[in-house]
């Protein structure tokens, strides 16, 4: 086949691939038209569901960022028998299907699971409440937090938190003042994903949380009742989302970039200053 | 000044690690790569626990594995330059030297000529410099015990040469018992009084670098000096000297006095080239010219089993090539043999 030939064929390819990532999520945004999104986006469904996924998200983020930088940190820096199981047992709800994932938390923590029993007797209740919803997300997105967590602390010269301990540092002042620092990119890329996943959630917040609006119905759920009702609103819900985690996506974008061209510029000023 | 006690017994990979050292000043530990010398650095650190220990700075007792004794590396007093210096990327070289420093850093930056680069990056700055501001980060902590590993493996030989001398100077000045690990014998020699010879594990031989010269205690020792080795066999000759034939089959005169198998060692210093054949009186050995290599005004002339060091001037009187047949002399009083075990 001649190069030109070639060439023509993976442009063409590359361009049916595009189009067909790129034709939905631009139908989202050009399907009505704009003032008539703005109107449904500040009806009481939209509005609700907004609050709601912002609350639970923020929790189940706090949560994640709270309990997953200590695992993660403890699982990239020891060696212990076991530890490829605690990592693939911490992978599993990524690849498990979210009703799965529901099921799974209704029959751990629901009224009449495993430890419901304890929780009720605390005077918790955590069935179809916003705390079902936090839980659901951090279920589901945690995971995608501590996956990089662990890898963005594994990529931590080791011999640099030798340094910190034999320069008086204790433990909590080595993962403070030199892990975290230099593990930031990568965690902040971890917290990204987990964000953009959890507001996302669908299948294990219905099972687990329910439905109900202003307590735990999210956007997703939101999107999934107005479709049967009002496709303007499922509509606006949509295209909110696609800005929501377009600007997430775009922030990873822009600090990666801004860390390498960082990296770039030392490496050149080093050669510089060696030459 | 303190006196710092180490005894370790650790398995290795290939062999166990089993030393024995007590210092109050500088000592370099010289041996291969893979020798345990890093090891021993990290069990003095409380980087690694051995499975059998001691390690004291007088009667400061940092490990002691009988009695269930090991401080975590930060109650240590040491300070540990890493290979590579291990600097903090994301701090500044005063940041860096601050880390670990219980007073103001002002003085400690003025005295390794670091005050202008204070506000720079590690990344921002040369190797030489680099390796200044980790030896001012682990003395600014205050340290019983220094610790460096192969402090200047990482330099190139241009920064290297003034490094060296300079490094000396410094950790002379401290007074500190004072642990240098390194590959490199001149190194070595260059920074410390006293060098320890480190293979697999064991301590062959500590002492003052003429003795390790003089009086090896074993061929490897030797051989880590830049010494020739040559094997034979020895029996008692006429005037008191010891005959050795060589494996190639030459014979030659030792003043050591030796029976059996030995190795012959003979220092480059000791060897000289001629063009006859076999002038009579010293050791004689034909061999080719296989290379010859200039540096600091003298000529390293490798020729056959053995190489020769002659001042220049020596060497271009003599008009060597490599393919020459030549004859290497050495006398028989600098001539060492030492037995095979």
């Amino acid at each position: 086949m001649s190069r030109a030939a070639t060439a023509v064929l993976f442009f063409l390819a590359s361009a049916i691939a595009l189009a067909f990532l790129v034709f939905p999520v631009a139908a989202l945004l050009t399907h009505s038209p704009p003032d008539a999104l703005l109107d449904q986006l500040s009806s009481r469904l939209v509005t609700d569901a907004l609050v709601v996924s912002l609350e639970t998200s923020a929790a189940a983020q706090a949560a994640i960022l709270l309990f997953g930088t200590p695992l993660a940190y403890l699982l990239a820096t020891r060696r212990f028998r076991g530890r490829a199981v605690v990592v693939t047992l911490i992978e599993l709800p990524i690849v498990l299907p979210p009703a799965v994932a529901g099921i799974g938390l209704l029959v751990a923590f629901g009224r009449l699971g495993l430890l419901g029993g304890t929780i009720s007797t605390l005077g918790i209740n955590v069935a179809f409440n916003k705390a079902a919803v936090v839980l659901a997300v951090a279920f589901v997105a945690g995971p995608i937090y501590i996956r990089t967590a662990i890898a963005a602390f594994g990529a931590v010269d080791p011999r640099l938190l030798a340094a910190s301990r034999t320069l008086g540092a204790g433990p909590a002042k080595t993962f403070f003042r030199v892990a975290l620092p230099l593990a930031a990119g990568g965690l902040a890329a971890g917290g990204a994903l987990a964000l953009a996943r959890g507001l996302g959630e669908f299948g294990a917040t219905i099972m687990f949380a329910g439905s109900l609006q202003g307590i735990t119905q999210t956007l997703p759920l939101a999107i999934y009742y107005a479709f049967d009702t009002n496709l303007d609103a499922a509509l606006a819900i949509s295209a909110l989302f696609v800005i929501m985690t377009a600007a997430v996506l775009m922030s990873l974008k822009l600090t990666s970039l801004w860390h390498s061209s960082r990296s770039r510029s030392r490496t050149r000023s080093a050669i510089f200053a060696s030459s | 000044m303190a006196l710092l006690s180490v005894t370790v017994a650790h398995p290795l990979r290939d062999f166990r690690l089993e030393l024995e050292l007590e210092l109050d000043g500088v000592v370099a530990l010289v041996g291969p790569s893979g020798a345990g010398k890093t090891t021993l650095l990290s069990v003095i650190a409380g980087l690694l626990t051995p499975r059998e220990g001691r390690v004291a700075l007088e009667r400061e007792i940092w490990l002691d594995t009988r009695r269930r004794v090991n401080l975590p590396p930060h109650r240590r007093r040491v300070g540990l330059v890493f290979q590579d210096f291990a600097l903090f990327p994301h701090m500044t070289v005063r940041q860096n030297v601050a880390y670990g420093s219980p007073a103001p850093v002002e003085d400690t930056l003025a005295r390794f000529g670091l005050a202008r680069l204070a506000a720079q990056r590690p990344g921002d700055i040369s190797g030489g410099e680099r390796q200044r501001v980790a030896l001012a980060r682990a003395i600014a902590r205050d340290p019983g015990v220094l610790l460096l590993d192969e402090p200047l493996a990482s330099l190139d030989a241009h920064t290297k040469a003034s490094v060296r001398s300079e490094l000396a100077r410094t950790l002379a000045d401290t007074g500190l018992p004072t642990i240098v690990v390194t590959h490199d014998y001149e190194d070595a020699v260059a920074i410390a009084g006293l060098v320890g010879v480190v293979v697999e594990g064991r301590l062959r031989q500590l002492g003052a670098p003429e003795e390790l010269v003089t009086n090896p205690a074993d061929a490897f020792v030797a051989s880590f000096t830049g010494a020739n080795l040559l094997r034979g066999a020895a029996a008692s000759g006429e005037g008191g000297l010891t005959r050795v034939i060589l494996q190639s089959g030459e014979r030659i005169r030792s003043a050591t006095v030796a029976e059996g198998d030995v190795d012959v060692v003979v220092h480059p210093w000791d060897v000289s080239i001629s063009r006859e054949a076999a002038p009579a009186g010293p050791n004689a050995v034909r061999c080719e010219v296989s290379s010859l290599t200039r540096a600091g005004g003298r000529v390293r002339v490798a020729a056959g089993p053995l190489v020769a060091e002659l001042p220049e001037s020596q060497a271009a009187a003599l008009a060597l090539v490599p393919g020459d047949i030549v004859t290497a002399l050495f006398d028989p009083q600098s001539t060492r043999l030492i037995r095979r075990r």
